[in-house]
């Protein structure tokens, strides 16, 4: 007992061996040896640059490219510079994500529900799905669809035509392209007013069922916004339309807008794929809500589908999202496998034919790696959002 | 994943190993071969045969750049690239030399940091369809689909001729060799384009080869030959005179028959290339006898050609720009004096 005070009253020696400020040490020198390597690194980079004479910095971003791009969402060709083609790269590897996002969740959460179904084919059929996409490399099934499926169709002279409309052949799926002449930026800003106003609608209506417990038709309002508003513009102003049919001329299709086969196959791979993970995600969020809840839910009267939407989902929502959300981090960077079959994403025209006529390899990679961390911050960043909203709230 | 790997070893080598690191020469007598970069599988130029061995005019140049250093053509080490690894391969220290049909361009020369010694092989671009397409002339290619191989000087010289006849297409672009191949095979494209020896090579791996036929417009000058890093001029001149050691070879007649008879020889061209002489192998940082090695061991320029895809191979490719200066070609090498 006599000890403690001594110590405390203590020499200057004793300081070191206080627990905050030894961690502050430890801590401030492994800061500092951190910052030592990267500064090492980079200067050793720098030198290892000017002694091979390396060109460094980016103003190859704004020299002409000189190649063309098989799917492009904004025009391009060879006059454009490398910037546009890391555009176009990108807004492919978004494209194709956002597709895959969506198409893996809505397949997901079907698959997930039928595996519980009480119907034994469908619980059955289900489970077959998940066991076999889930345990054969995303790789193999990218080169399946794209080898095996899709580029096995027949040549364009000897197309598989749907009402002689659509084509489907071996360059890809050839749809009519419906153009918009004058006014046609109206129309679709009258269809953007009409969803946002049918969604004030049904928060509207949603805060009145809260306030009073009666439920509220909305439907065919939301119906007359989104779909009435766009049309009487349509009519009002007169917006001629025309269809640009796909036409066989010489080698290929001309006209209409083509899917092509790159792209499917790797949305159909990544989608299926990515949604057996998420089945049995939503398999476990489900069953983790007790069934004393259903019970209770049925017990009121609710009928199945209800008692699931109402009661079921929105507490399996809680167990689901979090890992739903690694799921479409994953597709994001999975779709960079696209290299393997053609399909110009970010990986292939920047990564790729850009750092290879360019040949700065450390910015592009740089670059490259940033924007894929981008976008999976931002994902992840929207995902916890959401989670905290529908996260269970402790009064 | 090995492209990554590659990129990472760039990164790594660029960021960790200190500036002055020459001396490639000491570094490949320290570790018994030369690491010689090649492509994967391409016929006539670096192909792996039915026992393993690779086969090829650019394997052959590896070879011989052996032989002048340690009078075996066998210490070489092959490693295959695809088009888009090859210069992060060399920059990274991977390699020490990029044999691998590699077009010579101004900008691969200066900015990507690389030093292009010669040219083993002058060719040129060309387009593959198949017959029954019915088509004579690649200014008849309007609206095609075309697969080509990414990181290439194809794809550019692509852009460049069909932008300038005003024609369309569509660009399937791959990174190997054999996925191009594949993909106009199952006719996911109506045109095959790369340089013409190679057309030649790959059109051999379609199931009938009879059914394709190549069109006559040569639409570049590709002129193929080996690299190695910048900051190294004595290794620089080693794989230089190396080429040129095999072409004046062919010139004077010194053959893989011929040398015993040629050692002989009292003409003082002959004397000086094969190292009776003068002491011109030692100022490379070699033997005397360097020629001789590469001689006895591989053969001369012309020897090499024909076994690989002239008239002895399967690929029966004519000569043409690359027949020697003096019997009408533009193979020509500066003199061992």
């Amino acid at each position: 007992m006599t000890d403690v005070p001594v110590r405390r009253a203590g020499t200057r020696a004793s300081w070191i061996f206080r627990p905050r400020v030894r961690s502050a040490i430890i801590q401030i020198l492994l800061v500092a040896l951190v910052a030592l390597i990267g500064w090492y690194i980079f200067r050793t980079t720098r030198q290892n640059i000017a002694a091979q004479r390396l060109v460094t910095g980016f103003d190859f971003f704004w020299v002409e490219s000189g190649f063309s791009i098989s799917q492009t969402l904004i025009p391009f060709n060879e006059n454009n510079t490398y910037a546009r083609a890391f555009l176009v790269g990108l807004l492919n590897t978004l494209f194709v994500s956002a597709l895959g996002v969506i198409l893996a969740t809505g397949i997901g959460f079907l698959v997930g529900i039928g595996r519980l179904s009480q119907n034994w084919i469908i619980s059955r059929l289900c489970g077959a799905y998940v066991e076999v996409i889930r345990n054969l490399p995303l790789l193999f099934q990218i080169l399946f669809w794209y080898l095996a499926v899709l580029t096995a169709l027949p040549v364009p002279r000897q197309s598989i035509s749907i009402f002689n409309e659509i084509f489907v052949n071996n360059r890809g799926i050839t749809v009519p392209k419906f153009v918009f002449g004058e006014g046609g930026g109206l129309v679709f800003g009258a269809a953007a007013v009409g969803v946002l106003l049918a969604l004030i609608v049904s928060w509207l209506a949603r805060s009145r069922t809260i306030a009073t417990g009666k439920l509220v038709q909305v439907w065919p309002i939301n119906l007359a916004l989104v779909l009435g508003l766009p049309l009487v513009c349509f009519f009002y102003f007169g917006v001629s339309i025309s269809i640009d049919q796909p036409v066989l001329k010489g080698f290929n299709f001309v006209g209409g807008l083509r899917i092509i086969p790159e792209f499917l196959a790797l949305l159909i791979a990544l989608a299926t794929y990515t949604a057996a993970f998420i089945a049995e995600i939503v398999r476990a969020g489900i069953l983790a809500v007790p069934r004393g809840q259903t019970e209770a839910a049925s017990a009121l009267g609710l009928r199945r589908s209800k008692v699931l939407r109402l009661v079921v989902v929105p507490q399996a929502l809680r167990v689901i999202v979090p890992p739903l959300t690694s799921q479409y981090l994953n597709l994001i960077k999975n779709s960079s496998l696209a290299v393997s079959i053609g399909y110009p994403d970010l990986v292939s025209v920047f990564a790729g034919t850009t750092l290879n006529n360019t040949g700065q390899a450390i910015e592009i990679l740089g670059i490259t790696m940033l924007v894929y961390l981008c976008i999976s911050l931002v994902i992840s960043l929207a995902m916890n959002i959401y989670n905290r909203r529908i996260a269970l709230k402790e009064r | 994943m090995k492209r990554l790997s590659f990129v990472f070893s760039l990164v790594v080598s660029v960021a960790f190993i200190g500036a002055a690191h020459a001396g490639t020469l000491d570094d490949v007598k320290a570790r018994g071969s030369v690491l010689c970069g090649v492509s994967g599988g391409l016929a006539g130029f670096s192909q792996p045969d039915d026992k393993g061995n690779w086969t090829g005019i650019d394997v052959d140049f590896c070879r011989a750049l052996a032989a002048a250093i340690f009078d075996d053509p066998t210490k070489v080490k092959f490693l295959p690239l695809t088009a888009k690894d090859r210069f992060t391969a060399l920059q990274s220290r991977e390699i020490d030399v990029l044999s691998r049909n590699t077009t010579w361009t101004s900008s691969r020369d200066t900015s990507l940091g690389l030093n292009f010694v010669g040219v083993v092989y002058y060719d040129a671009q060309g387009f593959m369809v198949r017959k029954a397409a019915k088509v004579s002339s690649a200014l008849e290619l309007s609206n095609t689909t075309v697969c080509v191989q990414s990181g290439t000087t194809t794809q550019l010289n692509l852009g460049d001729y069909f932008r300038s006849n005003n024609m369309k297409y569509e660009a399937v672009v791959f990174n190997t060799a054999d996925e191009v191949i594949k993909a106009y095979e199952s006719g996911r494209c109506d045109v095959f384009t790369t340089d013409v020896s190679q057309i030649y090579a790959e059109r051999l791996k379609l199931s009938k080869p009879d059914d394709h036929m190549i069109l006559p417009e040569l639409i570049s000058k590709e002129p193929l030959g080996p690299v190695v890093r910048h900051g190294d001029d004595q290794w620089f001149d080693i794989v230089k005179w190396v080429l040129f050691a095999m072409i004046n070879a062919e010139e004077y007649d010194i053959s893989q028959k011929t040398i015993e008879q040629r050692l002989k020889s009292d003409r003082p061209d002959v004397k000086r290339l094969l190292g009776i002489e003068g002491n011109y192998g030692e100022q490379l940082g070699l033997t005397n006898d360097w020629v001789v090695r590469i001689i006895r061991r591989v053969g001369n320029y012309g020897e090499i050609f024909d076994r690989n895809v002239g008239a002895d191979s399967r690929l029966k490719i004519e000569r043409g720009l690359n027949k020697l200066w003096s019997k009408g070609g533009i193979q020509y090498a500066p003199p061992v004096r």
